[in-house]
């Protein structure tokens, strides 16, 4: 019943999404106030409505309903009920269910905080928002509908695949998907504002929190797979360049240049035109995103929808909205006029280079995802593209924009009168420098990845704090510690976001090239040097877990006769999957993680092990958590709390 | 029964990647090898390279390499002897010939004809903003702005 109650309720949500579409839309063109006033309440019926369906797929998860065919597919009795919550959005049904869910939740943000737009602006708004509801909500009721019965249920389910069985990768998805739809407010802000011809500082002001608070749950839930990644996959990499992978990294790179852009419209009403076309172009990014995980079509570990008719449809909604938008930008950007006039050494050149650079890096990424199939269909070659071109051809480009970061986040807007405010970066590059050098004579007869790496991270990190001191101006220590106080918000997170950016470059440098990696066969009892360390393996068991038999080995990690950590490295196997998981055991550390893998058991005794020195791991989630909690740092700043404030006064 | 049936399927499982086993002693040359299996592609997984996959085809194809190695070979006469024999499918790294020089230098293209497209605009930006005398509506607000 509770399970009909929630397929009713997605029904209902798909006919207000069509209200919510037309009159408001409708409203705007014919200046209409009673059916504008459609859109608020309309974006909150259908958050409570789906919100109903989402709960009632999650009862029917958390209950072990057997008679619905995704619970049985996705979910098993003996499964933690963690996993139980998780599997809901686990599969290709659910997770678009969450995908509404999070859709819905934005256009209702939207119609609470929007108070204080104009009207017209505010009905356009939603009403597009609601638009991307009514094709989505009609994919999932034409093509994946969660709440299918089936006639003769089962006595239990087959299972999530135990590689899922996590908790990383549990709260990895809902992050995610906050993060692509989040995008779908800057599409709809963008169309909106094509829609009434006009963009202007304050049209800069209302797309920016949005855009940041999506590209804030993308960076978390995209650092947040690559730990999973880490931790859960069994060799300690953390970024593989899978299509997946890059089909949620490409709405954050646009993201992160539409929010620079953004600030140029803000501050300086220039760049109009290029940011309605970033707003629309990272919301096409997660349609294409959606596009390659759902329909399978670029095959990669992930893909767990491989069905056609479903990647048509999806092909379907994307061609719509990014033909329509495209075609609207087209007829409608020549009104968009540029008031700031900017010469070309200016903040502005910069973000625009920033842009650019950002720009061209997405595209690569977009290029080298798709290549194989374009190669197949055009070429009728059958071939592959993985980590060592991404690697090779799109590095080069976050260098370019580490170099360029520290000089044009200094550069004053309009125009820069001289060289003299570099003056405290050219400390900084002779520290950066040195810096790389020094790590080059140390580590002798390897790449120069590492030092290239840790001098671009001490360039920008110590680049962002000499902008801060900049800010503080001149005078006594405390006149500058009070001003330092009194900075708006927003310079502490610019600050904290590139330092964070500074920290990750280092990070994936380091770990890349000064790894250590040690394979080979180790007896019980035997011990074995691993770097420093002395490592041995004192015994290996059988545990039976809730829903998996594992073999866990215990190893002892010594330094110069001290311990340093017992680790228990497992190799489990989930019997109703039918899968073996590898699961390293990890000391964390602040400098370098120790990472041990226990494989399986040798011909003439011993098992395969591995072990692993990490170093600086941590400092690559660290930091794009401290990108992320800069994004945190600007969203609260004044401006846009003054704005939402003006909403509850109206 | 159960239990003893489970351990069977536990054994069966496929080994991880690269194994111990399958290791040159030449430091050098084992690092060579490492280096040409993790850009070499699993035939028949999804996305894996030959260092990190499991399959039986896998395996061979590391014992190969290695031979290939052992016997003299240069890194390129490896990567070619596998790929004469699977295919291109194998290489995660395309060859930038034909169609892949394409996919090669699409990032580089794009970043010079949008420099150029963005130097061009700032250009005739500048110089409107240089050139433009001020038009008669200017002139008349500025005059009422000066005599307050």
């Amino acid at each position: 019943m509770i399970i009909e109650l929630g397929h009713f309720a997605l029904i209902l949500a798909f006919t207000v999404a069509i209200l919510q579409t037309a009159l408001p839309l409708w409203g705007a063109h014919r200046n209409d106030a009673r059916l504008m006033a459609v859109a608020a309440p309309a974006a909150l019926v259908q958050l409570g409505l789906i919100a109903m369906a989402f709960g009632a797929l999650t009862y029917g998860f958390v209950t072990s309903d057997f008679s619905l065919r995704l619970v049985v597919e996705n979910s098993h009795t003996a499964k933690p009920l963690l996993y139980k919550f998780a599997g809901v959005w686990g599969n290709h049904e659910g997770s678009l269910l969450l995908w509404t869910l999070a859709l819905a939740l934005f256009g209702a943000a939207a119609a609470v905080f929007g108070g204080n737009l104009p009207a017209t602006l505010r009905a356009r708004v939603l009403g597009v928002q609601a638009s991307i509801g009514v094709a989505f909500i009609a994919f999932m009721l034409f093509t994946s509908n969660p709440f299918l019965r089936l006639a003769n249920p089962p006595m239990n389910g087959h299972d999530l695949n135990p590689l899922l069985q996590d908790p990383g990768l549990a709260f990895h998805p809902p992050f995610l998907y906050l993060g692509y739809v989040g995008l779908s407010m800057s599409f709809s802000f963008a169309i909106a504002a094509l829609l009434e011809g006009r963009v202007d500082a304050a049209w800069g002001r209302w797309v920016r929190p949005w855009t940041l608070a999506a590209w804030i749950f993308l960076t978390i839930g995209i650092a947040m797979g690559s730990w999973w990644a880490y931790y859960e996959l069994g060799w300690g990499g953390f970024w593989f360049w899978d299509p997946v992978e890059n089909a949620s990294f490409m709405p954050w790179l646009v993201a992160a240049a539409l929010l620079h852009s953004a600030i140029v419209v803000e501050k300086r009403e220039s760049l109009k035109a290029w940011t309605i076309l970033l707003a629309i172009l990272a919301f096409g990014f997660s349609l294409i995103g959606t596009f390659i995980v759902r329909s399978g079509v670029i095959t990669s570990v992930h893909a767990f929808a491989n069905d056609p008719k479903r990647g048509m449809f999806i092909l379907l909604i994307l061609a719509i909205f990014m033909g329509g938008a495209l075609i609207l930008f087209a007829l409608r950007a020549p009104v968009l006029v540029a008031k700031g006039v900017f010469s070309m050494i200016s903040r502005e050149s910069a973000l625009v280079v920033n842009n650019l650079l950002l720009a061209v890096s997405a595209f690569v990424v977009f290029i080298g995802t798709i290549w194989p199939l374009v190669a197949e269909i055009f070429f009728g070659r059958k071939l592959s593209v993985g980590a060592p071109f991404f690697d090779a051809a799109f590095s080069p480009f976050i260098i370019g924009l580490a170099i360029i970061l520290p000089i044009g986040a200094m550069l004053p807007w309009k125009r820069a009168a001289g060289l003299r405010a570099y003056r405290p970066l050219y400390t900084t590059l002779a520290l950066a420098l040195a810096a790389g050098l020094l790590a080059y004579a140390v580590q002798t007869g390897r790449t120069a990845l590492g030092p290239v790496g840790l001098g671009l991270g001490v360039w920008v990190v110590l680049g962002a704090l000499v902008d801060l001191a900049g800010r503080t101006g001149r005078g006594s220590m405390s006149d500058r510690l009070s001003r330092l106080s009194r900075l708006p918000r927003a310079d502490w997170g610019k600050a904290a976001a590139h330092i964070g950016m500074g920290i990750t470059v280092f990070a994936v440098a380091a770990m890349t090239a000064w790894v250590t990696e040690d394979i080979r066969v180790v007896r019980v009892g035997e011990t074995y040097d691993l770097g420093k360390y002395q490592v041995t393996l004192v015994n290996v068991k059988d545990v039976q877990g809730p829903n998996y038999a594992s073999k866990m080995a215990e190893m002892r990690v010594t330094l110069n006769g001290a311990e340093v950590a017992v680790l228990h490295p497992e190799k489990r196997f989930y019997p109703v999957a039918g899968m073996p998981t590898t699961e390293a055991a990890i000391d964390q550390g602040v400098f370098c993680d120790l990472y041990l893998v226990i494989g399986d058991p040798q011909d003439g005794g011993g098992f395969a092990v591995r072990g692993y020195i990490k170093p600086f791991a941590n400092w690559l989630w660290g930091g794009a958590l401290l990108m992320a909690f800069g994004g945190m740092i600007s969203l609260s700043d004044r401006r846009f709390r003054v704005a939402a404030g003006a909403a509850r006064h109206a | 029964m159960r239990r003893s049936l489970l351990l069977m399927i536990f054994l069966a499982a496929p080994v991880f990647a690269v194994q111990p086993g399958e290791m040159l002693k030449d430091p050098a040359l084992e690092a060579r090898a490492r280096a040409i299996t993790e850009t070499l592609r699993c035939p028949v997984c999804q996305g894996e390279s030959i260092d990190d996959s499991s399959a039986p085809i896998s395996r061979d194809l590391r014992l190969a390499v290695r031979e290939r190695l052992v016997a003299g070979d240069s890194d390129d006469q490896v990567i070619d002897y596998v790929t004469a024999r699977y295919g291109e499918f194998v290489l995660f790294k395309p060859r930038m010939t034909g169609s892949g020089l394409a996919l090669w230098l699409a990032g580089p293209m794009m970043l010079i004809l949008g420099a150029m497209i963005a130097f061009a605009m700032a250009r005739s930006r500048a110089k409107a903003d240089d050139m433009a005398p001020i038009n008669p509506e200017e002139q008349a607000e500025l005059d009422k702005i000066l005599r307050e």
